[in-house]
């Protein structure tokens, strides 16, 4: 056949088959890819998402530095069982912060994407320092040391300025502020005026009850924001999804 | 490398025309099995595309004639269950929560789905049995001592709203001040008030020290533990006088409690939970044997 005697000279030179293998490869990754970036149903607009605050951004820093999402993921799967165990499930939106995103695949502890306000800081605590104190049958690791390592918020400038390359919204007020709003968050003798007007709804508390900011603090200042920000009984699901 | 060998003998196999030293690759055809499956399974990926969503375009991608969607399916779900459960649900819903036990049936219903809602959302601090974690503030739910009521009102109070969170507005509200940070009371007084708390709940005390005690928790303590320490409910402030020790009861946890006070939270469930969940949870917790 002739297109056979034509696809000869492809296969007899290597750098045209290696060329256009990759021009192959590549319309077909488009095809797939591109719509997603967009398609209006796949970036469906949430209200309530806002950036982590720099306390809770250096918090997300000390769960991946951890490998907290080896055991934990953050997806709540939109199945009966799931949605009855964690709450709603989860959407997008909820993680368009997210650098990289926490969804994960493989469960050895509960997913974490809705813990937010599920427990007291104390228990947080508790469980961090000691997690068989509280639940008993649990294989998680002690992160106690957490408690005692003081964080000064150095790099947090620098850390945000990196995210909103990759496309989270922190405005320059945020940016300017970061140190501030970082050493503002879990003080609560701090003026938090301006933390409150650049972020809105944000936890303000002492999280590990001890004096300074530790990793303690930033990790349950994350872990307390998880999930919370988009509220449920105003939303309504796109049912064409 | 020759060229194509098409001119074999009828019964030998044709070659591709490649050969490397006198080995030829055959030309064999492909089995008609493997073919026409190959042929069957593209054109089920076609009519896959055409049955499902699949193809992007400007707006959204193609819905798919059958109308799949994850999120009506799991919608759909959670309704037939809702369903089905509905005639119970409503009846624990109206039911008056003082006399639910009285219906054995419903009784029946509520807490076997109170037992499986409190192991989800409540084992983590008040453990898989319901004993709390002794001596750190996550109370035993299965004795008879209540800090803030153990009537089935009261429980289900407590699981709606929670306890000094920050989260709902009627969350049950109290905090015992830190007599020793805030410098309320000296060092000596507290010393002396553990002395008395330590006489009132039957321990081994120092005498001397617990009379001078018995005047600093007059002045005080006993506007919400009472005078004779037995604790006031309204106040969430526990009563002193029994052997049941939310954060120990030895001299130096009392010591600890007086000097920085403790400030146990309790998330409120009404975000999280139904009405009718938290009714099943609330009667589980009461029919643990503590239910007053």
């Amino acid at each position: 056949m002739a297109i056979l005697e034509k696809h000869k000279a492809i296969e007899t030179h290597a750098t045209l088959l290696l060329v256009l293998s990759f021009l192959v490869v590549t319309i077909g990754g488009l095809v797939q890819i591109v719509p997603l970036f967009y398609l209006e149903n796949t970036i469906e607009n949430v209200e309530g998402m806002r950036p982590y605050t720099p306390l809770e951004l250096a918090g997300r820093d000390i769960y991946l530095r951890e490998g907290c999402y080896v055991c934990h993921s953050q997806m709540i799967r939109p199945m009966r069982d799931e949605v009855e165990r964690y709450g709603h499930y989860s959407l997008a939106a909820e993680s368009q912060y997210d650098h990289p995103f926490q969804w994960g695949s493989k469960r050895t502890g509960p997913d974490l994407a809705r813990v937010g306000n599920r427990y007291s800081d104390d228990w947080h605590v508790d469980h961090l320092t000691n997690p068989q104190s509280v639940v008993p049958e649990s294989v998680m690791p002690k992160y106690g040391y957490m408690a005692d390592t003081l964080i000064d918020g150095h790099h947090i400038q620098d850390i945000m300025k990196t995210h909103r390359m990759v496309g989270v919204p922190y405005s320059d007020a945020m940016i300017e502020n970061a140190l501030a709003d970082f050493k503002a968050q879990s003080d609560p003798n701090a003026d938090t005026a301006g933390l409150e007007e650049r972020y809105g709804t944000v936890n303000l508390r002492n999280f590990d009850a001890a004096p300074g900011i530790s990793e303690m603090d930033a990790l349950i200042a994350y872990l307390q924001v998880l999930g919370t920000m988009v509220d449920f009984s105003t939303y309504t699901p796109v049912a064409s999804r | 490398m020759s060229e194509r060998n098409l001119t074999r003998k009828p019964g030998e196999v044709e070659t591709t025309g490649h050969e490397w030293d006198g080995i030829e690759e055959l030309n064999n055809p492909l089995p008609r099995w493997w073919l026409w499956t190959f042929y069957a399974t593209i054109l089920w990926a076609l009519i896959y595309t055409i049955l499902f969503p699949a193809w992007p375009l400007i707006s959204g991608a193609t819905p798919g004639v059958l109308g799949f969607s994850t999120r009506a399916n799991v919608a759909a779900e959670i309704a037939r269950f809702e369903a089905a459960n509905a005639p119970m649900r409503d009846r624990l819903v109206a039911a008056d929560l003082a006399t639910i036990k009285d219906d054995p049936e419903l009784l029946q219903f509520a807490t076997s789905a109170g037992a499986a809602v409190f192991r989800t959302n409540c084992s983590q601090c008040h453990g898989s049995g319901a004993a709390g974690v002794q001596a750190s503030g996550y109370p035993n739910l299965l004795d008879d001592d209540w800090i803030w009521g153990g009537a089935m009102e009261d429980i289900h109070t407590t699981i709606t709203h929670g306890i000094r969170n920050t989260t709902d507005d009627q969350a049950r509200y109290s905090q015992m001040p830190a007599f020793g940070v805030d410098g309320l009371l000296e060092p000596a007084q507290i010393d002396a008030v553990v002395q008395h708390v330590l006489a009132i709940s039957g321990q081994e005390h120092d005498a001397a020290l617990a009379a001078e005690g018995a005047t600093v928790f007059a002045e005080n303590c006993a506007a919400c533990h009472t005078e004779a320490g037995t604790g006031d409910r309204a106040l969430g402030a526990p009563n002193l006088t029994d052997a049941i020790w939310l954060y120990g009861g030895t001299a130096a946890d009392l010591t600890y409690t007086v000097t920085n006070a403790r400030f146990g939270v309790m998330p409120n469930w009404n975000t999280r939970l139904s009405e009718a969940e938290i009714r099943s949870v609330a009667l589980y917790v009461h029919s643990l044997g503590g239910g007053e």
